[in-house]
């Protein structure tokens, strides 16, 4: 029978060291996020992993793309051309109000709102990880993508940036219970936070008094006031609002409107330049504007 | 992969881990355990040494016990994967929770009754890989 360890270190002090260890890294980077530099060194490392691992998938993806109908796709290309055709109607309306709205706000001294630079990145991987709502993008530092961008799809707010490596970038879904973001309730401009739940159909409205006027349907959209997410991108809609007196706050739980289930391609909103470190110190990083050079 | 069947996914990593562990308790046990931690912490974007801790003690109690895994039968072996994976499932949660409040929920657990199904699978595949090799 050989001896099970051979090097002599008996597994109680392995174990002790591993869990002195591990506990040290898990304050360090869970709770104070220390571990920024040396987490992106690693991700670039494991990069290549994670391509590998999304072959798989693609290649499924891909293939079942292949082998479809010629009915399938005439059909699809049709509805195509009648969203496109409604999609033109809207934009002829659109340069109209924007030149108008752009005239006004001159007038009123206020500062005009900047086409924002934007790229389009496709899902790379979706994680199996019941308690962070993330996903990788194909798009990473080369192609412009800085930490805390926001990320859009064609409904709504997707998340944020929050890892970026060379070739691939990590989105923290806005239903992830760690996400927040500041709101206002299109119909009457009141301000709100909107909180993930941990569920990826869910939000929640923090501190709402019983007395504001909030009702089951009304569009919540950014407020731009946290620096990170530009003004008037819709984020969610109410779905349910319980006022219950013996509480301080009214509960309010919201749904968002971007189809998070079913992500495939999501858009990268660039900084439009405005926004600047000063508005958010702690994410004065150097790499903050890179996003005004892409496309 | 649908995100549908997400939550059924059993733990491979640990299966295989538990697995070598087993046949070669001098060569795979709590370092290499913390070294894949850290690997999938950093690929699924978790807080730097979850899966570490996690892996560390699970493997710890298996190479205590690696003895009398080896002698039992696959169904024996299946339940005790089980337990394990039910404690690593567990140690993952209660650190979410301190880290992050996430809460409790069932779907969570999904992972204990799959990995058990997979194991006699993934027992006899990685054995064959391992008489292979060896001769």
């Amino acid at each position: 029978m050989k001896p099970i360890f051979k090097r002599g270190v008996p597994i109680e002090i392995r174990l002790f060291f591993a869990v002195v260890v591990a506990v040290g890294m898990l304050v360090a980077d869970g709770k104070f996020a220390t571990f920024q530099p040396l987490r992106n060194i690693l991700t670039s490392i494991v990069t290549p992993i994670q391509y590998l691992s999304s072959l798989p998938t693609y290649f499924f993806t891909e293939s079942s793309q292949r082998i479809r109908s010629q009915e399938d796709l005439l059909a699809e290309r049709d509805s195509f051309i009648r969203e496109i055709m409604i999609l033109r109607e809207k934009e002829q309306r659109f340069t109209t109000l924007e030149s108008e709205n752009k005239q006004l706000r001159r007038l009123l001294e206020a500062p005009v709102r900047i086409n924002l630079p934007k790229t389009v990145a496709e899902l790379l991987a979706f994680d199996n990880n019941p308690y962070v709502q993330q996903v990788v993008l194909n798009k990473g530092a080369l192609n412009g993508v800085y930490t805390r961008q926001p990320v859009i799809d064609d409904k709504g707010v997707v998340g944020q940036i929050v890892d970026v490596t060379p070739t691939s970038s990590r989105v923290l879904f806005i239903t992830d219970i760690s996400h927040a973001i500041p709101v206002r309730n299109q119909r009457n401009n009141t301000r709100y936070i909107l909180n993930g739940s941990g569920n990826i159909n869910q939000l929640s409205l923090k501190f709402v008094p019983h007395s504001h006027d909030l009702l089951v349907g009304d569009i919540l959209i950014t407020s731009g006031l946290g620096g990170i997410f530009p003004e008037g991108y819709p984020v969610a809609v109410v779905e349910q609002v319980v006022r219950d007196e013996s509480r301080p706050f009214a509960q309010v739980t919201a749904s968002p409107l971007a189809r998070l289930e079913s992500l495939r391609y999501v858009l990268l909103l660039g900084s439009s330049g405005i926004i600047n470190s000063s508005a958010n110190p702690e994410s004065a990083t150097p790499n903050k504007l890179i996003g005004t050079d892409n496309e | 992969m649908p995100i549908g069947v997400n939550i059924y996914r059993p733990d491979w990593l640990l299966m295989v881990l538990i697995f070598w562990n087993t046949i070669l308790p001098e060569r795979v046990n709590i370092g290499i355990g913390f070294i894949a931690g850290i690997l999938l912490d950093v690929l699924l974007g978790y807080s730097l040494g979850l899966h570490s801790l996690a892996f560390a003690f699970v493997l710890y109690i298996s190479s205590a016990n690696h003895q009398s895994m080896k002698n039992y039968s696959i169904w024996q072996q299946t339940i005790v994967i089980g337990l394990m994976t039910a404690f690593y499932s567990l140690l993952v949660f209660w650190l979410q929770h301190w880290l992050t409040d996430a809460y409790f929920h069932f779907n969570y657990f999904w992972p204990i009754i799959t990995t058990m199904l997979f194991w006699p699978w993934v027992f006899w595949l990685l054995y064959r890989t391992k008489q292979k090799s060896m001769l």
